[in-house]
């Protein structure tokens, strides 16, 4: 162990902390919204319409990440369309590769979780909106998934550390984020131990914080679940439901 | 567009991440069934160090973790020969892809072993069988139809994750699609064709767990 190539690791290393968290919330963001109106036609009754989504779920899932970062930055831009067109500023930069990338993957995980969460939603809830008279957009929108959400929670904080850490693959297309610096800084050192460790360090730390930050939003809606079982069983017992002190 | 000494190349690439695969998932699978008994039944240091092992390990990139054993296994075997002795890309490759492999699966053993109720290793110790027998003809048993979709998961991901050696170097399906790409100037056959390849191993891998699946929870059915 050389102290001074930590120390030096230690400088340069988080410097690339601001790109791998803006590839990493970016495409989870961009991911989450795009996977939404997919999960909600992958859960639709028409069949050929869920059949599409599963394609493109099937197709982004079963195949590396890797694969699809080299298939949209060097695949894509060889093509003469795309060369001439106006995506080509677009096209030609790796960062932005790197993000359609990562949000199309994060978007195909996501739609399944999401999906899956819209299944396990009880058929009686879908009943009871129903019978309130709300339409279907209501239904899914006030009903449906905010239930669903809580059930997919826990999948989708597995899957959000998973877009973290497949961020470092950024570092294959030229970008200098955590993983793409400190491969930069072995080769001028050839200290792998020492830099790689700071590396790890840094992607354990921002894990933690991760996991921490879910479960957080779980225990809150832990706690707001229980607030209305309680109001329930109080309301159920003849007591006067007041949910403002509970 | 795929010239035919690449059919070839590919069959090599393929085969290589075959050999990965099956050793990884052999040695990873032993290794996770280590590191789940001892975290489910030891305390202590060995407790402290098997949860370490696996939060450290699912915290960091495969890629990071590949780039480790790679760079780290040629610094330590050089310092041993005493002279620069590059560390073999499949070698290297084996070795990160069984620790990352033995942490995931330690946490889907640990799972399926809290899964089973406790009065079935209770009833073992008061048939009089000692803590070997417990768990090979008790526990283990009983684990395995549980850990059987959790287990499925983790092995296609290891599929995807051996494209990864490719970073340094490995000849596997993915290094064949970059040499014919950069040769052929036609990445986008090349990578397709790689896609193609992947997806097809993640479903057959997918299609052979689903079998498994029905079979063991028919079995546990019939009880």
């Amino acid at each position: 162990m050389n102290l001074s190539i930590v120390l030096e690791a230690m400088w340069t290393l988080p410097k690339g902390l601001i790109l791998t968290a803006t590839l990493t919330t970016v495409s989870l963001l961009m991911g989450f919204a795009l996977s939404i109106p997919l999960a909600m036609a992958r859960s639709s009754r028409n069949k050929y319409l869920s059949a599409a989504v599963l394609a493109y779920t099937y197709a982004f899932r079963g195949t590396p990440m890797l694969v699809q970062l080299f298939l949209i930055y060097y695949g894509v831009g060889q093509l003469e369309i795309v060369r001439q067109s106006f995506l080509w500023p677009i096209m030609r930069e790796p960062l932005w590769c790197a993000l359609i990338a990562f949000t199309l993957n994060c978007a195909a995980h996501t739609t399944e979780i999401l999906h899956g969460g819209i299944r396990a939603v009880p058929t009686g809830q879908r009943e009871a909106a129903k019978a309130l008279g709300l339409t279907r957009l209501q239904t899914m929108r006030l009903i449906i998934f905010p239930l669903a959400m809580r059930i997919a929670l826990p999948a989708y904080s597995n899957d959000a550390i998973g877009m973290l850490k497949a961020s470092s693959l950024a570092s294959t297309i030229t970008l200098l984020e955590i993983t793409g610096l400190s491969r930069q800084l072995v080769s001028e050192t050839f200290a792998p131990y020492e830099v790689f460790l700071v590396a790890g360090t840094l992607y354990l730390l921002l894990t933690l914080a991760m996991t921490r930050l879910f479960q957080m939003v779980e225990a809150r809606w832990a706690i707001a679940d229980q607030r209305v079982s309680q109001a329930n069983k109080r309301a159920a017992a003849g007591a006067v439901p007041n949910p403002g002190s509970a | 567009m795929i010239q035919s000494q690449y059919y070839f190349q590919f069959l090599d690439g393929i085969e290589n991440v075959f050999i990965v695969f099956c050793v990884s998932c052999l040695l990873g699978t032993a290794l996770g069934l280590l590191v789940a008994i001892i975290k489910t039944s030891a305390r202590g240091l060995a407790y402290a160090l098997a949860s370490a092992y696996t939060t450290a390990i699912r915290g960091i990139p495969e890629l990071l973790i590949i780039l480790i054993v790679y760079f780290g296994g040629t610094l330590a075997v050089s310092a041993v020969v005493g002279r620069y002795v590059e560390v073999d890309a499949m070698t290297a490759g084996v070795v990160a892809l069984t620790v990352v492999f033995g942490a995931y699966a330690a946490e889907a053993f640990r799972g399926a072993i809290n899964a089973i109720p406790r009065g079935q290793s209770e009833a073992a110790m008061s048939l009089g069988l000692n803590r070997w027998q417990r768990w090979c003809l008790i526990v283990i048993p009983q684990m395995v139809p549980i850990a059987l979709p959790a287990f499925g998961n983790i092995c296609i991901s290891l599929i995807k994750d051996t494209s990864l050696i490719s970073v340094v170097g490995l000849v596997d399906i993915m290094r064949v699609a970059n040499v014919g790409a950069g040769s052929l100037r036609a990445p986008l056959s090349f990578y397709l064709a790689a896609s193609a390849i992947y997806l097809v191993l993640t479903s057959l891998t997918l299609l052979s767990f689903r079998l498994l699946e029905n079979r063991a929870s028919m079995r546990r059915v019939r009880g």
